[in-house]
């Protein structure tokens, strides 16, 4: 079990490299575009963060929650019927649905949450889309005694009444945003005015590796520690890499823990997926890195979906957690490097590949993850049986059961 | 110099303060902020700042993102907003400023943008969430094309970091009065007085007070130490609240004229 720190042990650099420079920027993207009020507060964390998880009693404690709170490390899964319905790729799934709360979120707010405590700030608040963020974020700050507000748009929040529910019941305080499209770009917005107007006392735990500098790199090495397990566990399984990397794309933060510890060894391929929500020439997706261009939003440049005046396209997906109009910088970087390529699958695809791998495998998958299960469908049958694709299983479906009833029972309908 | 910081500098000769309203461009639609402007510039503005709308504004409050919705759902766009600008320069001798966010004010590109704004006669941009070190091509082109980049300084800037935003700034310092968004407020803080006698220390630039200043009461409090200041939710909320455009027109003017007289 390694800290999301460490580095690779004998990972030779030699293949493309992918950090932040001094200005917090991945190639073009990332940056800190922020009013000036919160200009101080990034300087803060930029200095405190380093210097906090480099210390031995922080490692110690992120390293023993993990372990004994969270679970990990969680299981890497041979999906056997699923590799032979398919016909071609060994399938290994990495079992962040296995992870506390459910899904990889968990592994950034514990991180998030803790370096708050050491850097003494004792107000926690969040943006949330379906409210797994959120969930995770009231769970980190029940545990470690923390004040927690979540911002999660109006919209959502009527969608989403049971995970304001359990936020509530984890005793956070879940606000209402009725502002824009009442969804979760607009809590960002919400979540990123409360920082500013609290900034002295509170510390805002971001969702996703997006965000002004240092968020992004802060987010993704809290994630980190999925693809540092998984790359442990494949060469004991299999004695090699594998060959194929495929995980789903909102924001981007479980791609990137997976990714990212791979992103040095030449011959691992890397996709993520992104919601092509009704069909990307429908105008009503979420794919920002397939059919985005470059601009500015919550604090960073990277690429979004925004009309010929810069104003923000309202993204859609049937998955609240793919449902945002950009996709962090460090994606928009190795995109452009081409050291990963990023597809998009539509919500019916995405539907079909929840139902097959509740009945392939006996894993109901979040409708997030689903979007990469739908694209391993795709592309397992073109690769020879001597291929290992590793696929992100993110989060498990519980929480969208009764969305996918519905939309089954619509579908049915239809037919 | 340009006409911003000559006006600003004049005042400042003179012993008087700068009164700068804000409003929505296109709250509830151009035709109105058109009339809006020049009746406000006719009761007393020194230059008046209008707000360029935009999706997602982070850095404001309720009344202003009401008001920037409301300007979307009229067509309002960044080059509507120019177009405006060149319609009111043949009548209006008052500086304009313009105020939004990065991706609406960089979607025609750095030097589109600054070129454009330059030839219909705006004075000067502040651009909410593009701090210096992120736009050296934009506030480069702002530059040559003479159109004032104006930085905003904030109550948790630091001292260095302060006497960078007074050296770069044009026109003037936009000095942000509290830790928040934009709206209106009960009071004014209690530091802002040594926070401008900061500024003062390192630079001869114009401070401007913004953010929260919505009575007449205020308005003069904060020009007692500061060289002016900025009134926008008040503003913009009279103008929301007003039953018809010409009631809009007029509340609007009535508002800067009491403001006007509470800084003479």
């Amino acid at each position: 079990m390694s800290t999301p720190k460490r580095e690779i042990a004998g990972a030779a650099p030699k293949g493309m490299h992918s950090e932040a420079d001094a200005r917090g920027r991945f190639g073009e993207y990332g940056g800190r575009y922020v009013p000036e009020t919160l200009i101080a507060a990034l300087d803060e964390l930029a200095e405190a963060y380093p210097r906090i998880t480099g210390q031995a009693d922080y490692q110690r404690e992120l390293e023993d929650l993990l372990t004994t709170y969270a679970g990990r490390p969680t299981p890497l899964t041979l999906a056997r019927r699923m590799s032979d319905d398919l016909g071609g790729a060994r399938i290994y799934l990495k079992r962040e649905d296995l992870a506390h709360t459910g899904a990889h979120k968990v592994n950034n707010v514990l991180g998030q949450c803790l370096l708050a405590r050491y850097m003494g700030k004792p107000r926690v608040i969040a943006e949330t889309g379906a409210g797994q963020h959120g969930v995770a974020t009231a769970t980190a700050a029940a545990l470690l005694g923390q004040e927690c507000v979540v911002y999660m748009g109006a919209e959502d929040v009527e969608r989403q009444a049971l995970n304001v529910f359990r936020m509530e019941l984890l005793g956070a305080e879940v606000r209402p945003v009725e502002s824009g499209t009442r969804t979760l770009k607009d809590a960002t917005n919400e979540a990123m005015r409360d920082w500013v107007t609290n900034v002295r006392d509170t510390y805002y735990c971001i969702g996703s590796v997006m965000g002004p500098h240092p968020y992004p790199t802060i987010v993704r090495d809290f994630q980190r520690v999925i693809g540092i397990e998984a790359r442990e566990q494949i060469l004991q399984a299999e004695g090699r890499l594998p060959d194929l990397l495929v995980a789903c794309v909102g924001g981007g933060s479980n791609a990137i823990g997976l990714f990212h510890p791979f992103v040095e060894d030449d011959g691992v391929g890397m996709v993520g997926v992104e919601a092509a929500g009704e069909g990307l020439d429908s105008g009503r997706h979420g794919a920002a890195l397939c059919a985005g261009s470059p601009g500015v939003l919550h604090g960073m440049r990277s690429l979004l979906l925004s009309d010929d005046d810069g104003q923000i396209f309202p993204a859609h997906s049937i998955s609240a957690g793919l449902d945002y109009p950009g996709a962090g910088p460090e994606h928009a970087f190795l995109r452009d490097a081409g050291r990963a390529s990023y597809e998009a699958v539509t919500d019916d695809e995405a539907l079909d590949a929840f139902v097959y791998l509740s009945r392939m495998e006996g894993i109901i998958p979040a409708l997030e993850t689903a979007h990469a299960i739908a694209h391993v469908r795709k592309i397992a049958p073109q690769l020879g049986t001597q291929a290992l694709v590793l696929l992100n299983l993110s989060g498990r479906g519980d929480k969208d059961a009764p969305q996918a009833k519905d939309l089954l029972a619509a579908r049915a309908e239809r037919t | 110099m340009g006409r911003l910081a000559e006006r600003l500098r004049g005042l400042r000769d003179r012993g008087e303060k700068a009164l700068i309203p804000f409003v929505t461009a296109g709250d509830p639609n151009l035709e109105v902020t058109e009339a809006i402007v020049l009746a406000i510039a006719e009761a007393g503005a020194d230059a008046i700042e209008l707000g360029v709308p935009f999706s997602d504004p982070m850095a404001e409050g309720p009344t202003i993102q009401r008001a920037s919705e409301r300007a979307l759902a009229s067509g309002t766009s960044l080059r509507r907003v120019l177009e405006l600008v060149s319609r009111l320069r043949p009548r209006l001798d008052t500086p304009l400023v313009l105020m939004g966010y990065a991706n609406n004010l960089l979607s025609m590109g750095e030097v589109g943008f600054a070129e454009a704004a330059s030839s219909v006669g705006v004075d000067g941009v502040i651009a909410v969430d593009l701090p210096p070190e992120e736009g050296p091509e934009y506030f480069a082109a702002l530059r040559k094309a003479e159109v004032d980049p104006i930085l905003l300084a904030a109550p948790t800037t630091s001292r260095d970091r302060l006497a960078m935003l007074a050296k770069e700034t044009r026109g003037f310092l936009y000095l942000v009065s509290l830790t928040g968004v934009t709206g209106a407020r009960q009071s004014v803080s209690n530091t802002l007085e040594e926070e401008v006698a900061a500024v003062r220390e390192i630079s001869d630039v114009p401070i401007c007070v913004g953010f929260g200043v919505s009575t007449p009461e205020q308005a003069a409090r904060v020009t007692a130490f500061a060289d002016g200041v900025v009134v926008g939710s008040a503003l913009v909320d009279r103008i929301a609240r007003a039953p018809s455009a010409e009631a809009a027109v007029d509340a609007a003017a009535r508002f800067v004229g009491e403001l006007r007289a509470a800084l003479r």
